[in-house]
């Protein structure tokens, strides 16, 4: 390689330098995770247990295992508490929460049925 | 369904996530923002494509053979920053605001002229072709290889070569030509300071 496309290159290095994630952006980010990761699994328990007194639903638990495997369930969940707490989750007390995630897993499971 | 030895854990595939969200957002950060031109889209192009990521994280490491998953972020990075000017018609801007970090030890002049040269490289690559963009930002923002840059841009590895020596070169016109322009500019109005002052 010639010294001018190295020198140019190193120009390129110092032009496209790596940018660090704003620190806000890094917090957001990892709180959505980490409500993915940890809702998933109390909310869907918490459906569980009141849909599971229907025998109709009784189906559904088993998809949704599946589903939640795939992550569609933390997603699902995560959509869920988005529309429901644009401002923050503690405003909205965990039963209205477990109804809505109910509501939005029974489309989602459907959809799913459905294929 | 029961599940088979082949697929881990819904725990383990959270820790896997994370050390992989860990590793690579600076990367997926940095091309959403060399691609997108701007913080706010950076930052919403970063989120999605982590969430995206995590929906089908499963299925990519089953199928990713210990291979890393860092070109995949990125092709997902790609595609959403892709569907982004598809909604909004629109092509980036070219940022500029890191040339504003140089050395220290630089005279002022030399920082202006430094910062000026970033700045006509940065707008060069704003005006490349899409795909040699995208290879120059990979290549010299996130330091991928060759064969990494081919996985994430779905070419072959011969063909991702080709493209990176070809985008250096036209860049390498481009900002030649821009530097010229600069000087031709700044040589016109001096020299009309020049005539005005003779009035």
């Amino acid at each position: 390689m010639s010294d001018a496309a190295s020198s140019f290159e190193g120009l390129l290095h110092q032009a496209l330098s790596p940018v660090e994630p704003p620190e806000d952006l890094v917090r957001r980010l990892e709180g959505t995770l980490t409500s993915l990761t940890e809702s998933a699994v109390e909310e869907l328990e918490a459906w569980e247990l009141s849909a599971m007194r229907d025998p109709r639903n009784w189906v559904r638990p088993a998809t949704a295992v599946v589903v939640g495997g795939s992550a569609g369930v933390a997603l699902v969940l995560l959509r869920t508490r988005h529309r429901a707490h644009p401002r923050g989750r503690e405003l909205l007390g965990a039963r209205t929460a477990a109804e809505r995630a109910v509501g939005d897993l029974r489309a989602h499971t459907r959809r799913l049925l459905d294929r | 369904m029961a599940e088979t030895p082949q697929q881990k854990s819904k725990a383990q595939l959270d820790a896997d996530f994370s050390e992989l969200y860990r590793a690579h957002l600076r990367d997926v950060y940095s091309y959403a923002y060399y691609r997108v031109g701007n913080h706010h889209d950076a930052e919403d192009l970063t989120e999605q494509t982590f969430l995206q990521a995590y929906r089908h994280f499963d299925r990519a490491q089953r199928e990713s053979a210990g291979r890393p998953l860092r070109p995949w972020l990125i092709r997902i990075a790609h595609n959403l920053a892709a569907n982004l000017y598809r909604d909004r018609s629109r092509r980036p801007a070219s940022p500029i605001d890191d040339t504003t970090e140089l050395a220290a030890s630089h005279t002022t002049e030399e920082l202006v002229e430094g910062r000026e040269q970033l700045s006509r490289v940065l707008e060069g690559v704003g005006r490349l072709p899409d795909d040699r963009r995208e290879a120059l930002i990979m290549r010299f923002a996130l330091g991928m290889d060759n064969r990494e840059i081919a996985r994430a841009m779905g070419r072959s590895d011969g063909a991702t070569k080709v493209l990176i020596h070809r985008a250096v070169k036209q860049l390498e016109e481009m900002v030649g030509v821009l530097g010229v322009e600069a000087e031709t500019v700044a040589g016109a109005d001096s020299g009309r300071r020049g005539v005005e002052g003779d009035e």
